[in-house]
Order: C-alpha cells, then sequence, then structure tokens
C-alpha cells in the first residue's frame, strides 16, 4: 500500500496551518527538502485558504485533504462541497478576485510551487485541485 | 519544523512621530489577517504618516497576508504616506514577496537604517 493520509474538517481560519503543517510533515517524512517543503506550504494554504473564504458564503462546510506518495513525490488534493467555480479558467488568472480585498494571487501561488496543478469545479458541487510536487532526485551517492 | 505549527502571530508597534514601526513574528496566514489589519488600520487613523513592517521575524507568508500589507498599502498612500516592509534576503517570506508584485509600491529593504529619512 502506498503512504498517505486523509483529513477532514470544518472550513475555519484556525485550520488552515493544521492542513499546512500536516502536509509539511507528510512530506518530510518522504523526504523532500526544506525549500520544497516550504513552497508545499504555500500551495496548501492557499488551496485551504481558498475553502474558507469562498467556498461557503457566510457558513462554514467541509474541508477535505488528502496526500498521496506517488513515484516521483506527493499528490496534494484539496476538495469542498461549496458554491463551486463559475469560469476555473477566469479565476486562476494572476489578480482576478470576487473579493475586493484580496490580491488574487492564491492560484498563481499554486501552480508556481507545484510541478503540476489541476482544478475542477461545478458550480452549486464544489471545488476539488489537485497538485503533484515532485521531489528533488537526490545527490549523487547520497 | 512543526516549531511555529498555527503559532499566532505576535504584534510589537513603536512609534516616533510619524513613523511608526511594526514588528510581527509567527505566522501572517488567514488566522492572523484580521488581528494585523486591525493594528495597522488602528495606525493609519490615528494619523501614521510612515509605517515600517519588519517582517524579518515572520515565518509563514501567503497571499492573505500580502492582502492585508497591499490593503494598508492603498489606505495609507489616500493618505500621501508609505509603508517600508524589512525582510530577509532569502526565504519562501522573500519569494512570495517578489513574486507578488508588491515592492512597486512597497520597498523591501534589509534594515531601518536603509528607511529613507524625511
Ligand atoms: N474553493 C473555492 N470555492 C469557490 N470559489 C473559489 C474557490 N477557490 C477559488 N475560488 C474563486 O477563485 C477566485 C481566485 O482565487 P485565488 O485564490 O487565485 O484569489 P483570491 O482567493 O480571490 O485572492 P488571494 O488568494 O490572493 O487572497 C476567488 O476570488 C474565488 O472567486
Ligand atoms: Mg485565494
Amino acid at each position: 500500500m502506498t503512504q498517505y493520509f486523509e483529513l477532514a474538517c470544518p472550513s475555519r481560519p484556525e485550520n488552515v496551518g493544521l492542513c499546512r503543517v500536516t502536509v509539511a510533515t507528510f512530506a518530510a517524512n518522504l523526504g523532500f527538502t526544506l525549500p520544497e517543503i516550504e513552497e508545499i506550504k504555500v500551495a496548501v494554504s492557499e488551496a485551504v485558504s481558498n475553502v474558507v473564504v469562498h467556498a461557503y458564503p457566510g457558513a462554514e462546510g467541509l474541508i477535505g485533504l488528502r496526500c498521496e506518495e506517488s513515484a516521483d513525490g506527493l499528490v496534494i488534493s484539496v476538495h469542498d462541497k461549496g458554491v463551486g467555480i463559475e469560469d476555473v479558467a477566469k479565476a486562476r488568472q494572476a489578480s482576478f478576485s470576487t473579493d475586493p480585498e484580496r490580491m488574487g494571487l492564491g492560484f498563481v501561488f499554486m501552480e508556481s510551487f507545484s510541478d503540476e496543478f489541476r482544478v475542477e469545479s461545478q458550480p452549486g458541487k464544489g471545488t476539488r485541485i489537485e497538485m503533484r510536487k515532485r521531489r528533488e532526485a537526490p545527490a549523487e551517492g547520497a | 519544523m512543526l516549531e511555529g505549527a498555527g503559532k499566532p502571530v505576535q504584534i510589537a508597534i513603536r512609534r516616533q512621530g510619524p513613523t511608526a514601526t511594526v514588528r510581527l513574528s509567527g505566522e501572517f496566514d488567514l488566522k492572523a489577517a484580521p488581528q494585523v489589519r486591525e493594528q495597522l488600520d488602528g495606525l493609519i487613523d490615528g494619523g501614521a504618516q510612515r509605517i515600517v513592517i519588519d517582517l524579518r521575524q515572520v515565518r509563514f507568508l501567503d497571499s492573505s497576508g500580502l492582502g492585508v500589507l497591499l490593503g494598508r498599502y492603498r489606505r495609507l498612500s489616500e493618505r500621501g504616506g508609505s509603508i517600508y516592509l524589512l525582510t530577509a534576503a532569502e526565504g519562501s517570506v522573500r519569494t512570495v514577496l517578489e513574486m507578488s508584485g508588491v515592492r512597486q509600491v512597497m520597498p523591501l529593504l534589509a534594515s531601518e537604517s536603509e528607511v529613507p529619512r524625511t
């Protein structure tokens, strides 16, 4: 069996740190380097913050997190059962935000800090993002 | 690495005339955002003209923290004031700041001695 974990928690701001640190610990156990772990933390924080901020306007709902070891690294998925995204391509553009107080950088960071990045969303049903991160090849003779 | 896990942000403020220095430490994320926003808005409403935000002890920064910084810049610049950010030369906080483009409006400085005198 491949190594994995799943976590479910309510969409509260304090759970962003919980998810971030849990994934970081998992990545460290898989041998990711510190700089890679720093990037993973930002990507996870963005995905989970989006669930807290956008998925359930004026309410609380589920944050679903799953992390799985892959042949060359790690697959992280974050899902919610919230309002979904009407136009994913538009939402992924830098500086696009439906909230005037925000910068619209979350998706940009998720994409920059992962090797593969996918967003699936259905209005009224929810959103699922998947990020793959490859481990730096271990140094020769290490 | 577990150190700082959900570590609440800490805010230390020093005021000298129109200049305020705000030292943040811990993790500046969605959880910390309202607290930092409130403190910075208090300084702006209290007439601070220059705010130096020391991020050198911040261990984590993401778009929620960046949004607070940029929002305060907008408020203060409307009143003719400015914000300077102190940050380490490398690390993820620096990377995130660079990628966000906020340095176009808020200079990234290495120490207080680099803040221009008025
Ligand atoms: N899980 C989600 N559920 C519903 N809408 C979402 C979700 N994630 C993102 N969105 C939508 O996509 C937009 C872009 O997201 P992105 O994270 O890039 O920017 P942001 O969250 O608005 O700002 P920032 O991340 O800089 O704080 C959001 O404004 C929101 O409308
Ligand atoms: Mg976001």
